[in-house]
This record gives structure tokens, sequence and C-alpha cells, in this order.
């Protein structure tokens, strides 16, 4: 009686794998979001709070209804629509109504990410579809702005934070005038420059101590934290240099043209939703060129196009747009940035 | 041949060409035509109304007059000669506008002088009135018609009602309503249709299967 054969498992390359998958990805930018979102709600108080779960918790139940409509189980477990709804509480006034942030997530995730066939088809940012589309649907909530660190911030909502669906907020002004911070006010410091003229100190803007959306606080935190993905090779290093090299660049020469009209680059660099747009949503590897070449041109593009905006437009604020175009552009990016396959063809 | 049929063939016909304009053969939900005007002034449910009831009236119109003619014109100049009778009652459409309301007038633009290159009327001509009788061929514009003001309204309403909490010009919802900006704008008729073609596609889609 022949003994029996040994098994032999038998299996094609590769034989070595790494731990990396799409959800530990999504985590650890999870992770880096974290003390962003955390600096908003010290910033901002339990309105910045409200927003995030609500943001959070529309966003997964949306991703998660759809996909199951869809009929392919449910994809919320992959992580990458927590990261959405963080990303676009982040992008919203802090005492934006939670009804609008509720219909933004939902926007987010229905029209930006499961319409094109959910995670890895997605032509643009989900949370930047979501955000456009409320700043287009609601343009006077989505730029009332309230005082960074107002005194009473963790006792008591943002008025306008708790408006009952379908309704107007209630104008900010008389909140703003009793919880005033000396010296701060409810403009941010784009639209003070923009429209008063007036310059924030660059010490205050690294620092996160002026009024803006929810996570466009602290420009070193959300460097920092973007720094984090960077080197554990998260995110493509060149999207946030080409992005911010090429703003400071076209921001240097317009400040060089007209000093008293146009804001220098550390300026540029440190203030809005610049910091956080390079870092966490220009990064979008869906909606990113795959080319090492294509990502620099796609990356100084956002960047050129976030200072043409600020400078030339009528928004104070142009990052949003800036990396929707971007995410546009970068399928033809891709295309002509293609690298000659190695054997094949010669240089034309 | 031995026909005992209940109905007459004939009526069937005719119910047929009326009928499928408005739901089955829907030129804007099925056919998907025209989504320039249903895109273009679907802002508000008066600006539907107009720009559906003009259209209706241009269908009608020039269904009926290329199907009396339809056996006198040689086939190389069919196109111009529908052009041109299309173009004569949009004339007629925009000088009957401009003297009923001039607000509407404004509100509707360079879109009734559209009316002529619209692709309902084009297709219906070419496609049904060309080649049918006079009768069956002023049923299929009503239809036709019809089935593009349905549509328009389906739009108009909508964008109306989110876009400013009210409908033909009454407020809906009170002092406090948050209006959708964004519905008023192109996007939003963008939005609106796309939404509208998912509904009717679920909708057959469900229809087909369970059948």
């Amino acid at each position: 009686m022949p003994a029996a054969a040994p098994e032999v498992e038998l299996r094609s390359s590769p034989h070595l794998h790494t731990r990396r998958s799409v959800a530990m990805i999504m985590r650890h930018v999870i992770y880096a979001l974290l003390p962003v979102a955390a600096a908003a709600v010290w910033f901002f108080g339990i309105s910045a709070l409200a927003s995030l779960v609500t943001a959070v918790g529309v966003c997964v139940a949306t991703e998660n209804f759809l996909s199951r409509l869809a009929g392919r189980g449910s994809t919320v477990g992959d992580g990458s629509v927590v990261i959405t709804g963080i990303l676009l509480a982040l992008t919203l006034p802090p005492g934006f109504p939670l009804w609008m942030t509720a219909v933004g997530a939902f926007v987010s995730v229905a029209l930006g990410k499961m319409l094109f066939g959910g995670l890895g088809a997605n032509a643009f940012n989900p949370a930047l579809v979501g955000r456009a589309f409320l700043q287009a649907a609601f343009p006077s909530a989505i730029t009332a702005y309230t005082p960074v660190l107002a005194r009473n911030r963790f006792s008591e909502f943002i008025p306008a934070t708790l408006t009952p669906p379908f309704l107007q907020p209630p104008p900010l002004d008389r909140w703003i005038a009793q919880a005033r911070v000396d010296a701060f006010s409810g403009a941010t410091p784009l639209m003070q420059w923009k429209f008063d003229g007036a310059a924030t100190d660059p010490f205050a803007l690294g620092l996160g101590a002026v009024a803006g959306s929810a996570g466009e606080t602290s420009a070193v935190l959300i460097a920092l934290c973007g720094c984090y993905l960077l080197v554990r090779k998260m995110a493509d290093w060149r999207i946030p240099a080409a992005m911010l090299g090429s703003a400071a660049l076209a921001s240097l020469a317009f400040h060089a043209m007209n000093p008293a009209r146009y804001p220098d680059a550390l300026f540029t660099l440190l203030s809005g939703g610049l910091m956080l747009g390079a870092f966490f949503m220009a990064t979008d590897m869906v909606a990113s060129p795959v080319t090492p070449r294509g990502v620099w041109i796609y990356g100084s593009l956002m960047g050129l196009i976030t200072v043409l905006i600020r400078n030339l437009g009528g928004l104070p604020e142009g990052v949003m747009y800036a990396i929707l175009l971007g995410n546009a552009a970068s399928p033809i990016i891709d295309s002509v940035t293609q690298p000659r396959v190695y054997g094949h063809g010669g240089r034309k | 041949m031995h026909v005992h049929a209940t109905i007459d063939p004939q009526d069937t016909v005719n119910q047929d060409a009326f009928l499928d304009g408005l739901w089955k053969q829907n030129p804007v939900f099925v056919q998907v035509l025209g989504t320039c005007p249903t895109l273009a002034v679907t802002n508000s449910v008066s600006n539907a109304l107009a720009m559906g009831a003009a259209t209706l009236f241009v269908l009608v119109c020039s269904n009926v007059l290329i199907s009396l003619v339809r056996k006198l014109v040689p086939k190389q100049v069919r196109i111009a000669t529908y052009i041109l009778i299309i173009a004569t009652f949009v004339t007629v459409v925009d000088y009957v506008i401009k003297a009923a309301s001039i607000t509407v007038y404004k509100a509707l633009g360079p879109f009734i002088a559209l009316i002529v290159v619209n692709c309902i009327i084009l297709g219906r001509a070419e496609a049904y009135a060309s080649r049918n009788p006079v009768g069956r061929s002023a049923l299929d514009g009503l239809g036709m018609g019809i089935g593009f003001i349905i549509a328009l309204l389906c739009l108009g309403g909508v964008r109306e009602i989110l876009g400013a909490g009210t409908f033909l010009g009454y407020p809906l919802f009170g002092p406090g309503y948050q209006p959708w900006v964004l519905f008023l704008l192109p996007p939003g008729g963008f939005f609106t249709l796309g939404a509208w073609l998912l509904a009717f596609n679920a909708w057959k889609r469900r229809k087909e299967k369970t059948a």
C-alpha cells in the first residue's frame, strides 16, 4: 500500500506579503486626522464635535445602505467612508446647521462615491463633492463663521448648529458679540484680507487661533499629521510638495507685483484650507494620477489654481475648486505622462 | 380572415399614438430628447408650463401640416421643409407669448426661438408625421407634447419647491424656509433630471422583473 504523498502546497508568486491593505491604510489616515479633529473640537467646542459625529454617522449610514442596495454587501468596513465624513465636517464652518451637514454627507457618499461605483471608482474626492454641493445650495450658511476659542464653547452650541431641518439658520451676530474673545471676530483671515485688506499674524495662523472652517485651524498641526502619512508612505509626498510649492511660488510672484493687494507666500500657505487640502484631500489615492511625473503636474496645477482663485477670483478661498479641478484633470494627466514601456517603441 | 375583435384595431392604433408620448415613449424620460429646454427653463413651474405649452402647440401644428404635405415633398428637401414649417409656428408662438406676458417672454429668453431645433419636434416630424395620416399625427403630437409638459413640470416642480420654497410663485413653507439655491442654478437642473431618470429606470426595471 503506497504511503500518502506529503501535501505540497503549490502557489504562484507573490510569496511575500505586506500587511498593507486598503483597510489598514484608511485606518492610519483616520489616526492622522484624529489630532486635527481634536483641535477642531478644542478651538470650536461641542458644535464642531456634533458636526463631526453627524457627518461621519450619515456618511457611514449612506454607504451602508447604498452598497447593500447594490447587492454586494456593506463596504463600510474598509474605513474610507469615515475619512470622507471627518474631512467633510472639517471643511465646514463649526456652527454649520447639522441638517445641512447631513445633506452634505449624503451627497458626498451617494453622488461623490457610490454613484461612480464605490471606493476606487470615484472621479472626485467625495468629501469635496459634498462641500461643493453645500456651497452652491446654501451659500450664506456656509460663509457664516464664528470666532475661535469662544468662552462658552464647551457648554452651549453655536445657535446655528441646532437649526431644525429645512429652516434657515438664525443670524449669529448677537451670539458672536457675547461670545467674542478680544480681537477675534467671526471673519476668517482670508475674508479679512480680501474684504478689509487686513493681514493676520502668521504666528496665529500657524497655531490655529483664527476663525475658519472647523478643520482649517492650526496649519502646523495639520502639516505634522500629514507628514506622518508621508513618512509611512500612505500618501504621495510629491502631491503636497508640488501643491504647496506652486502655491508659494505663485503667491510670491503676485506679492512682488503688488504687495498691498496680494498676500505674501507665508500667509498663503498658512491660511484657509490649503494645508488640509494639500495633505489630506489632494492626496486621495483614487482621484489623483498614478505616474510620478503626472503627480507633480497635478499638485502644481492645484496650487496655482488655489492662488489664482484667491487673488483674482470673487471668493476668498479656492482650495476646494482647485482640488476638484485637479481631480477632473487627473485622467488626462495620467494618459499624457505614461512612461515608455521598456523594450517598446522609441523616442519620438 | 375572420377577425372578431371587440376593439376596432384602428382605435388602438390611435390610442397608442396618443398614449405612447405620455408615458411609455415619454420624450424626456424615455427618449431623453429635448434636454436643452428641459434643463434650461425648468427653474420655475410657470416657466416650465409656458415652455411646455409653446412646444405642445408647435408640435401639434407642425405634425398636422407635415402630415398633410408628406406626399408632396420630395425626399431630398424634406428636412428643410420641416424646419421651415416648424419655424413658422415658432414665430407664431414667439409673438403670442410676447403679447400675452412680457415677463414670461423675458424668462424664457432665447429658448423660445430655440424650439425650432428642439429634436422632439423634428424627431416626430421625421419618424411619425411624415409617414402617418393627419389625424394620427395630430394625436401623436398631442401625446408627445403633453408628455413633454409632464416632464417639464416634474423638473420645474422639484426645482421650484426646493430652490425657492414656492409653487407657481405661492410660498409653501412660511418665512423660515431655507431655499436650496443650487436647484435654481444649472447644476440643479442636471441633478433633478438625473434623479428623475434614475427613478424612471428603477421603476421600469422593477416592472420588467415582475412581468
